[in-house]
């Protein structure tokens, strides 16, 4: 296909100041292509909350978006400790952010049920050790 | 009620003024936790929180909220305000409770 387009963010580590910057970038090139308000929304969520994990839980990553007339499929790549039950992980609730993050009003264990609500098609593979990566499709 | 009105309004003490003043607010929406305000925070809320960190600016700007509400006197942080005057978001701060803070917006819009 001729016509998608492309971007790549960096999710630097551990800077809580920085963190939405990639989803707020995208999220104003979505607005800017005229991209339907309620999926420009939805994209930008379910990215914020996995960059907000990359900075919580990895050491940062990157994250591949392609936009393409019929999908926007975002790609979001880290080099983390990994996830060992991904079942409860997804569970609504559950969380294993710091103190310190939640003080921040992070922790709710909202982050990965939320990636999936919001985007039309969720995969996630992870392996202890080695990293996570989470792709989401969320349709034109 | 549009964001203008609510600044004109004087119940609120205005921190920063945005860029979207002429945008209506559609309802106040309670909550602190910044992933189920992410989630379930409809778009064009007037958000009233106590959390006043830059993750907050963030949230507001990526589920579309019309306002931020600062209840209970808390404030937003430094890096917090500088990124509500580069990002061009209305903030508003009072002393009273959340619940109280929402209430008056909710009477405005049903008045």
């Amino acid at each position: 296909m001729s016509n998608t387009i492309h971007m790549s963010y960096e999710v630097p580590a551990n800077d809580f100041t920085r963190a939405g910057e990639a989803s707020s970038s995208l999220k104003s090139s979505l607005k800017k292509m005229g991209v339907n308000p309620e999926i420009v929304r939805k994209v930008a969520i379910a990215m914020y909350e996995g960059e907000i994990n990359m900075v919580i839980h990895a050491t940062g990553g990157k994250i591949d978006v392609v936009i393409s007339p019929e999908e926007i499929e975002m790609v979001l790549k880290d080099q983390g400790p990994g996830i060992a039950d991904i079942e409860l992980a997804m569970q609504a609730g559950y969380s294993t952010a710091p103190d310190n993050i939640r003080n921040l009003g992070f922790g709710a264990g909202m982050g990965l049920p939320n990636m999936k609500k919001y985007s039309d098609e969720f995969n996630i593979e992870s392996t202890v050790g080695v990293g996570t990566t989470v792709t989401m499709k969320v349709k034109m | 009620m549009k964001v203008l009105d609510l600044v004109q309004d004087g119940s609120f003490k205005v921190l920063n003024e945005g860029n979207n003043l002429e945008r209506e607010i559609r309802a106040p929406y309670c909550c602190d936790l910044l992933s189920v305000a992410m989630g379930r925070m409809p778009a064009d809320s007037a958000w009233v929180t106590v959390m006043g960190n830059i993750n907050t600016l963030a949230v507001a700007t990526l589920a579309d909220a019309a306002c931020i509400i600062l209840a209970e006197g808390s404030h937003l942080d430094d890096p917090a305000l500088n990124k509500a005057k580069q990002q061009e978001i209305t903030v508003f701060e009072t002393e009273l409770p959340i619940f109280e803070a929402a209430f008056i917006v909710y009477q405005k819009l049903h008045a």
